[in-house]
């Protein structure tokens, strides 16, 4: 901070270059990019089948052939983190996306028409801000039984009530705006102006948070999927890898480590991008 | 003089009954004001005086408790649809703050352009000739009219704001602080270009503002108004030479006067 202060200003740059928005954008637009890539092209990249069990390479330690080595069952790990990777980004990234379609317009209509309608949307969706995220998680799969789809349904259906209430709020604020009395003044239907107007303008801080939120999404579908309730075996994904890793931590840590890195480093990207849209619609910080 | 707009007994107040009982004072409370063709009524008041209530409630936007807003002999409340429509047309609104009265992500034209495009009036091309001459009209240069509002100043802005009232042909405009976030000068410029397009178009206007030093150049009509009730009307010169009510009379005072 004292260096900084000292810093003067010149040319426009106030704040350090390291905190940028726009760097952390691309960092983490970058990270995410590259492991999408990785996802879409698991086939092409994987070096082995991420299900072929070789008796004589069990807890073999990484070298050439297998860079992260390989598992109990004597399956490469560098394979099974691709494929895994991208059942866990599948997973988040839809749920996020399912949970978006369904907030958007709620928020909308709750924040820009108010009264009863905010009433009963904002009330129904509380019942469900009641229960914590993974209890909710469990008794969801627990009804419906595990599974990747109906972990991400699962996820869709605890992440609606904060993206909607955030909509709902971003909503307000731009409806108070005297443009909006002005579009309607000038003729614009209600649906004209929430089309033109509110939803544009009030879109920004629900990125943000669907973007933070699918950090949490994949952490949470890891969780679940760590629990046997997420993904299925055979089919590789982060979290289950982690649960059969914990068991051979010592004699064979790269069975865990590997695809624990994979989970930080796709966290961190959706944090980044989170974060540095976040700070690129709020330049002044004020919603620090 | 014929009459354009009557306000009978109009009633408002925003519904936050407080748990132990005490209700808020009513924005509105029997509100009654006429407006004749092409005249203008300044409406003066402090703020919270439920001034921009009344004005919300002519427009159309805001539903009042009870009473009645009469516009060309039709009650406004009452209309639904394509009258709702026209009526609209012919009432339109320019607001006080010029960041807040244009959306941050239209190119001003666009905003200008918005009720021809709503009404549906003249073609595409018709449409984007007339906002040039609008803005040619209120005195701005048409080259802005594809930058954004970020890049006007504020004067700009509230001549982008009186352009699209303007738009639709309106025979009433209900300003609403229309200068008072601008500067002194800017000010009075806005003003004279009030009162020049009033007189040019022949348009009737109430001119909402808590600054009776302004409202005495621009109205032939003064309402004064103080928690929701109109408290002394008249003619300009009347009100300003001879207030009857407390109320006024401390106003005046507050105008500052170069001796």
């Amino acid at each position: 901070m004292t260096e900084t202060a000292s810093t003067p200003i010149a040319g426009g740059k106030i704040e350090s270059h390291r905190h940028s928005p726009k760097r952390l954008m691309l960092v983490g637009g970058g990270i995410l990019v590259l492991l999408a890539l990785i996802a879409i092209a698991a086939p092409l990249i994987a070096p082995h089948d991420p299900e072929a069990v070789e008796v004589h390479r069990v807890l073999g330690a990484p070298s050439l052939q297998h860079p992260f080595g390989s598992d109990v069952l004597g399956r490469d790990v560098l394979s099974r983190v691709i494929y895994a990777l991208r059942a866990s980004l599948m997973v988040s990234v839809s749920a996020v996306l399912a949970s978006l379609i369904l907030a958007v317009p709620l928020g909308l209509a709750a924040g820009y028409f108010g009264r009863w309608v905010d009433s009963t949307i904002s009330r129904t969706l509380d019942l469900i801000l009641v229960f914590p995220a993974m209890l909710l998680a469990v008794t969801f799969i627990a009804i419906l039984g595990p599974g990747s789809v109906i972990a991400a349904i699962a996820i869709a259906v605890i992440y609606l009530p904060i993206l909607a209430r955030v909509m709902r709020t971003s909503t307000l604020i731009v409806s108070r705006n005297d443009y909006i009395a002005g579009s309607r003044a000038r003729g614009a239907s209600h649906l004209r102006v929430l089309a033109t107007h509110v939803a544009p303008n009030a879109f920004g801080p629900v990125i943000v948070q669907a973007s933070v939120l699918s950090a949490f999404a994949l952490q949470l579908e890891a969780g679940l999927s760590f629990l046997g309730l997420g993904t299925q075996p055979p089919t590789p994904s982060l979290g289950g890898m982690l649960a059969d890793g914990r068991e051979v931590l010592i004699q064979a840590p790269w069975v865990e480590i590997f695809p624990g890195l994979a989970i930080v480093v796709a966290v961190l990207g959706f944090t980044f991008l989170g974060e540095g849209l976040r700070r690129a619609f709020d330049p002044r910080g004020v919603a620090e | 003089m014929t009459e354009l707009l009557r306000v009978e007994h109009l009633r408002k107040s925003y519904a936050t009954a407080l748990p132990w009982g005490r209700k808020p004072p009513p924005a509105l409370n029997d509100v009654s004001v006429v407006v004749e063709r092409g005249k203008t009524l300044g409406l003066v008041g402090e703020s919270g005086s439920g001034k921009s209530t009344l004005g919300r409630c002519i427009l159309g936007l805001t539903r009042p408790d009870s009473g009645a807003v009469i516009f060309d002999g039709v009650e406004v409340q009452a209309l639904s649809g394509r009258a709702l429509a026209a009526f609209r047309r012919r009432v339109q609104p320019v607001f006080q703050d010029p960041f807040g009265s244009l959306d941050p992500r239209w190119p001003v034209g666009r905003s200008v352009r918005e009720s021809l495009d709503c009404f549906g009036i003249g073609t595409p091309a018709d449409r984007e000739r007339r906002v040039l001459d609008l803005f040619d009209r209120v005195g701005l240069n048409p080259a802005l009219a594809g930058r954004l509002p970020t890049h006007l100043s504020g004067g700009q802005r509230q001549r982008v704001g009186i352009a699209a009232a303007l738009a639709s042909e309106p025979e009433l405009i209900i300003a609403d602080e229309p200068v008072s976030a601008l500067d002194m000068s800017v000010q009075a410029q806005i003003l004279n270009l009030l009162m020049d397009l009033q007189q040019d178009l022949g348009v009737a206007s109430i001119f909402i503002t808590h600054d009776l030093g302004v409202v005495e150049h621009v109205s032939d009509n003064i309402a004064v108004m103080y928690r929701g009730s109109i408290v002394e009307m008249g003619e300009t010169e009347a009100v300003m030479n001879h207030p009857q009510h407390d109320y006024t009379r401390t106003l005046l005072a507050a105008i500052p006067r170069p001796r």
